[in-house]
């Protein structure tokens, strides 16, 4: 990657050839999530055997964790935006918060599958589970490599390597996260909300 | 997990493409294979995903206990031939679409005239990308996917005949008049053209679906493919190694040798895969590698296996040329076709920077004298300022290496070899992204 002659040369489309990169891969990764979505909701209600969706999901439960994610998006904006402005020392707080909210629900995530795994839904027990937990378990190892993502940029910014010449990889690392949100919502929506 | 490798290649090819574009070079002004190469990375980077989910629920299924694709569960595995073929008609493009963009180059080089038509060729192809998506259910007619499905796929699947014909003519035209030379790579072009025609036709008959319930699965579908990717692709990719080769290498290729290679290839292609519609219609399935001799297609399989003989005496002849050409090839100039595209306006091989300084350009063919404007100027042998080349990175290759490492061990279902391999790509991949950090 030339990430430092990209960010030096004028570019034909005007945009940081990061970023235009970036995007493409959002594209990809809407094409991922649109698969694994579709092939949930045309499995929905195929199961021959239980537990259902009905009688396991907890959406209490779930829609704090959706507000906590939700949160982290507004932390990984105010960290873009000390970054950009050179304010290093809130830079590193709001990254550290926007990694620790995410860390937080993938903390949810884990408690809501053991509890699920306890009460007798696996991975195999019927299409909803596997429907459930790769559709759901796809977005938690994306959020996963989103927190070690944040923690790797707030590591280099205690080391001191991060400032606002790097406010472009903050700004990427941000359209990764807002992503990650993003598809979330549509989850939530179309395997809690909508049953 | 292949998939990651290709999309990292898609991001890469669109942004150089869209992004890095010399002075004046418009999107109107780009050569017609960088355009060709544009969609169908696009077309990688939205179809990878799918097969990738597919190969999923496939991978959960044999290793985890899920039941993606077991009827007794209530799934179908219909649902594998939606995945497969949302991925597998994109794919078809992905395929196609580059060979297209090099006879594209080669055609108006050997006729040296302009391509005919050159923003419908592009245009075309866009329009190729975009329905390429649209048509993926005329591989699932015999499913019994009901009379409606049916019509609309069939009409989408007739429907993508048209930029494919517009850019037949286009070629044709461009040939038309011309001022022809009969060098190997023209050869290979025009056997494109002409092999793509007959499959082009044969694959109009598929769109048909009680035609299509006739030939699904028997050796007729056997035909249509290898007119397409054989006589197209791999004849469009032969072109495009001819006309390129003294570009990449800085020899020539022995063209009487060359020549050797088309006809034998030709002559060997039409009659290992003609003879298969007759033997499909006849009742042959494919896939099966024996049959009766009561079927009454003995003689003309006969006629199928001399061809492939045939073939593989025209491949041979090919890497000989190619080993040849090392030692025993003539060098190459700059331009020895006399080329209209940038690059043979650089020395052959191209130096690891590529431009001396990065030429201004100022409309579609630079290299040639048109009635509004002459050839450009080639860039000086030296640079006039030193370049700055970025460096090299290990990272990807230790990414690369954790890849075969995880699909070996899947293969001998080895799960935790699997892990480390996954864990040796996953290391790669993260050191490679944060890498501007340590220079």
């Amino acid at each position: 990657m030339t990430h430092a002659a990209a960010a030096t040369h004028r570019t034909s489309m005007g945009l940081d050839s990061r970023k235009m990169a970036f995007w493409a891969f959002i594209g990809s990764e809407c094409l991922l999530f649109g698969s694994l979505i579709s092939t949930y909701l045309v499995y929905k209600g195929r199961s021959v055997v239980g537990p259902y969706p009905h009688e396991i999901l907890n959406i209490p439960f779930t829609s704090v964790s959706t507000f906590d994610l939700l949160m982290s998006s507004l932390m990984m904006v105010l960290a873009l935006a000390a970054v950009q402005r050179g304010d290093m020392k809130w830079g590193k707080i709001w990254l550290f918060s926007t990694a620790l909210l995410g860390l937080v629900f993938l903390g949810g995530q884990v408690i809501e599958f053991t509890e699920f795994v306890h009460k007798g839904l696996t991975i195999g027990t019927n299409l909803f589970g596997c429907t459930f937990f790769v559709l759901t378990g796809t977005h938690g190892a994306h959020v996963t490599v989103g927190v070690l993502w944040l923690l790797t940029l707030w590591v280099r910014a205690l080391q001191g390597k991060l400032g606002p010449a790097n406010a472009m990889t903050v700004e990427i690392t941000g359209l990764y996260w807002h992503f990650v949100d993003v598809v979330w919502i549509v989850i939530f929506t179309v395997v809690y909300l909508i049953q | 997990m292949l998939g990651i490798s290709s999309l990292a290649a898609g991001f890469n090819f669109i942004v150089t493409i869209l992004n890095l574009r010399a002075p004046g070079m418009k999107m109107m002004r780009v050569p017609t294979f960088s355009w060709m190469t544009l969609v169908t990375n696009f077309l990688i980077i939205t179809a990878f995903p799918v097969i990738t989910v597919g190969l999923l629920f496939l991978m959960f299924d044999r290793f985890f206990g899920t039941h993606f694709y077991v009827r007794e569960a209530g799934a179908t595995p219909i649902l594998w031939q939606h995945l497969f073929w949302l991925f597998g008609h994109p794919e078809v493009y992905i395929l196609i679409l580059p060979a297209m963009g090099i006879v594209s180059e080669v055609l108006p080089t050997f006729a040296r005239k302009p391509l005919f038509g050159y923003t419908v060729v592009v245009y075309s192809g866009i329009l190729i990308g975009f329905m390429g998506w649209g048509v993926w259910s005329h591989h699932m007619f015999s499913v019994g996917l009901g009379p409606i499905a049916d019509s609309v796929f069939s009409a989408t699947s007739m429907l993508i005949a048209v930029p494919t014909g517009v850019k037949i003519f286009n070629w044709i035209a461009t040939l038309w008049g011309g001022d022809i030379r009969g060098t190997t790579a023209l050869h290979f072009a025009v056997g494109f053209v002409a092999m793509f025609i007959i499959g082009g036709l044969s694959g109009v008959t598929h769109a048909s679906p009680p035609a299509d319930l006739q030939q699904t699965d028997s050796y007729y579908v056997v035909a249509h493919i290898h007119y397409v990717f054989f006589g197209g692709t791999i004849f469009g990719l032969f072109a495009g190694i001819y006309y390129w080769w003294p570009k990449m290498t800085g020899r020539l290729l022995d063209e009487t040798l060359g020549k050797m290679h088309f006809w034998l290839q030709f002559v060997g292609m039409n009659l290992a895969f003609f003879p298969m519609h007759f033997i499909g219609l006849l009742g042959m399935p494919r896939r099966v590698y024996t049959y009766s001799p009561d079927l009454g297609v003995s003689d003309l399989n006969l006629v199928s296996t001399i061809g492939a003989f045939l073939i593989a005496l025209s491949i041979l002849i090919f890497v000989v040329n190619l080993w040849r050409s090392r030692t025993r090839g003539r060098p190459a100039p700059n331009d020895p076709w006399g080329g209209a595209t940038l690059e043979w306006s650089i020395p052959s091989p191209p130096p690891p920077y590529n431009f001396s300084v990065i030429p201004t350009v100022e409309n579609r063919l630079p290299r040639w004298r048109t009635e509004r404007h002459g050839p450009m100027k080639d860039p000086p042998a030296v640079p006039p300022a030193p370049i700055h080349m970025p460096g090299g990175s290990w990272w990807p290759m230790v990414a690369a290496l954790g890849l075969p490492l995880a699909a070996l061990a899947l293969l001998t279902h080895t799960l935790w070899v699997a892990f480390v391999g996954a864990a040796v790509l996953l290391f790669g991949i993260y050191r490679w992204a944060f890498e501007p950090f340590e220079v």
